[in-house]
């Protein structure tokens, strides 16, 4: 190689200062990033045709308390002095007041959060479960029936719209069949016996020891949770196979099979335990991606999280709370790429020797 | 193939090129020689080709006025049958001739936000990989904080800003799919901007803009055609999502995602007006994607897997 590798050649104190370099550049990169997409926001909520006074005093203030509101607001100092004090407000957790529900958007967020997270989670766990194995059985019978069966399986997810078929599986599975329970995340008989802690309804309900409501919450869940899941494995399981096909090419695993290695060892622990880094990127990213499928998920099946309160306050012109939650979103996503960054130089020791 | 048709074959096929214009017809009928050789991208193909005939001739082929309903007593909510294939919805309108009408949405919405986010995203990608340095540091820095972003959320965002409707929504959507083009404009970019032919014309004095417009840009954009192909079908789930939240075409125009909408209310007794509609997106929008992955194939032989 020609370039001297600088970890061997510095020692302890040298790795060290890689680190901390490269964790400054990757700090900084996420604030520039975050910062953008605060001005983003910022910039969405400067040009709505609303006027944001208006809205506070009504229209039938007078034009003196208007113009009190006007300069409370800080709405004649310099947009870069505006912006500097929404930085301010947003550091602080003031995200304003949301119009609709009259509470302050930041415990509106808090509130709808959980169902949001505890939905995604059992999607990307459905998602992880049946993608990696349909993934490596498809690399492993490439070309055959199987795989064909999966790339169809990966094309109906990529080509029909979510919304429709949450649509669908209502009627089919809830309407016609019975076999879950409808639209909601429990039935209003079971909401106010179980005493929210976590706001994850699982694990609130199983805590208390009160399985009939933890079965109610199963049954709604379902439903949206395998749709949603079904959305990620068709990704998860695509990236799967293209990463175990690249694997199974190597050579260490034609040396394996030289020496007699069992074929199920080669794919399940050779070929895997390679493909898995690249993978644990793809899992953290469309575990990103479900943010936006709960969007109209949640729409259809009249889930209290954040993509209906997204949408609900959407349909009411209701600009903080649209804007707080497409913040809160917008970290989330964020943090996430972070986090998959983080990972894959975690696990590959090729990525973490190249400084 | 008829014997008449062998002297234009052989003129496409010719090695030796006698003018530029031979030589681009000649790659476009290869890349279509191959195209035909893969079942499933002529099969999407045939679809598009399909979806924009529909558009096209939507007035001959819908037996039914798209907005104006017919007698409310007596056709409203009719299950599909001869005269109405699709069945009619809740304002006694034949679906079928709504959702020919609805193709030429479709193709509105996807040919508008290709001809605004491609050029774009050229253009940022191409400038930032040709000037390197700062301009290229600070370009893909907001490319990386649109990309930071769910493509949807930011397109919601912005259409809470711009208000409801169609236009608004192609806005929206082609300002959050410029991103990914400007990625691979400049990482194409990257590695042809110190090639021989490149110094060769800056050497005779030619300026940045019209190596990167007359040189930099047509190497790029067999990739980025590809890429926004594969997107495509993104693009029609995206404006079918705005219209299902009502941010997209309001009614009564015939949007398909708009149309999944209406039909919601009465899914559990009436299924066929929420249904027939998402039929519709989905086969077109297999038909994009089939496409896509076959001119993939055909233009990038690297990515095949």
């Amino acid at each position: 190689m020609p370039v001297a590798n600088p970890t061997v050649g510095g020692g302890r104190s040298g790795a060290l200062l890689i680190w901390i370099k490269r964790g400054g550049t990757l700090l900084l990169s996420v604030a520039v990033t975050f910062l953008g997409l605060l001005l983003i926001t910022f910039v969405i909520g400067r040009v709505i045709p609303v006027d944001p006074v208006l809205a506070v005093v009504g229209d039938r203030a007078s034009q003196s308390t208007y113009d009190k509101m006007f300069i409370e607001m800080g709405l004649d100092k310099p947009l870069w002095q505006q912006f500097w004090i929404y930085l301010q407000k947003i550091a602080a957790g003031d995200f304003g007041n949301s119009f609709l529900t009259k509470k302050p958007v930041i415990e509106d967020l808090a509130r709808v959060f959980p169902a949001t997270l505890e939905l995604a989670t059992v999607s990307i766990l459905i998602g992880t479960l049946a993608g990696v194995p349909l993934g490596i059985m498809s690399a492993v019978k490439a070309g055959k029936f199987a795989d064909q069966l999966v790339r169809v399986l990966g094309l109906v997810g990529y080509s029909a719209p979510i919304f429709w078929l949450g649509l669908l599986g209502l009627l089919v599975f809830y309407a016609n069949l019975g076999w879950v329970a409808g639209p909601g995340r429990i039935d209003i008989g079971f909401e106010y016996s179980v005493t929210q802690t976590t706001g994850l309804l699982l694990i609130d309900s199983a805590m208390q020891g009160q399985w009939d409501a933890f079965r109610n919450v199963v049954a709604h869940l379902a439903l949206p949770s395998m749709l949603l899941g079904y959305y990620s494995m068709a990704y998860i399981s695509r990236m799967t196979r293209s990463f175990m096909l690249a694997e199974l090419a190597q050579e260490y695993v034609i040396t394996a099979r030289v020496k007699g290695v069992p074929e199920w060892r080669i794919i399940w622990v050779h070929a895997l335990r390679n493909a898995a880094v690249p993978l644990v990127t793809v899992i953290a990213l469309s575990y990103a991606n479900l943010l936006e499928g709960s969007v109209l998920t949640e729409t259809v099946f009249a889930w209290p999280g954040l993509g209906m309160y997204l949408t609900n306050t959407l349909q009411n012109a209701d600009m903080n709370a649209v804007l707080g939650g497409t913040l809160v979103i917008g970290s989330i996503f964020i943090g996430l790429n972070l986090l998959s960054d983080l990972l894959y130089t975690l696990l590959d020791p090729r990525v973490r020797r190249r400084a | 193939m008829s014997t008449a048709a062998m002297p234009t074959r052989q003129w496409l096929l010719t090695d030796q090129p006698a003018s530029r214009r031979q030589a681009r017809f000649g790659q476009a009928y290869r890349i279509w020689l191959a195209l035909r050789a893969n079942r499933l991208a002529m099969v999407g193909f045939w679809i598009i080709a399909g979806l924009v005939a529909v558009a096209i001739l939507a007035p001959l082929i819908a037996p039914y006025d798209p907005v104006i309903g017919g007698d409310l007593r007596t056709v409203r909510l009719l299950p599909p049958s001869w005269s109405h294939p699709m069945g009619t919805d809740d304002q006694a309108r034949d679906i079928f001739s709504r959702v020919c009408y609805g193709a030429r949405l479709t193709l509105m919405v996807v040919a508008l936000v290709a001809v605004i986010a491609t050029p774009i995203g050229l253009l940022v990608g191409t400038t930032a990989g040709y000037f390197g340095g700062w301009v290229d540091t600070v370009l893909m820095r907001v490319t990386d904080i649109f990309l930071a972003f769910p493509r949807l959320i930011l397109a919601l965002a912005f259409v809470a800003a711009l208000g409801p409707g169609i236009e608004n929504a192609i806005i929206a959507i082609a300002i959050t799919s410029w991103p990914p083009y400007a990625r691979l404009a400049r990482a194409e970019t990257l590695t042809i901007r110190d090639a021989d032919f490149i110094n060769a014309i800056r050497l005779q004095g030619a300026s940045a803009p019209r190596i990167i417009w007359g040189h930099v840009v047509p190497l790029c954009l067999s990739s980025v055609i590809v890429r926004v192909t594969l997107d495509m079908a993104g693009i029609i789930l995206t404006a079918a999502g705005l219209g299902f939240l009502g941010l997209g075409a309001q009614p009564p125009q015939p949007e398909w995602g708009a149309m999944i909408a209406s039909g919601r209310r009465f899914l559990i007794d009436f299924w066929w007006v929420a249904t027939m509609p998402g039929i519709a997106i989905f086969v077109v929008s297999l038909g994009f994607n089939l496409l896509g992955d076959g001119l993939r194939d055909v233009l990038d032989p690297k990515a095949r897997k």
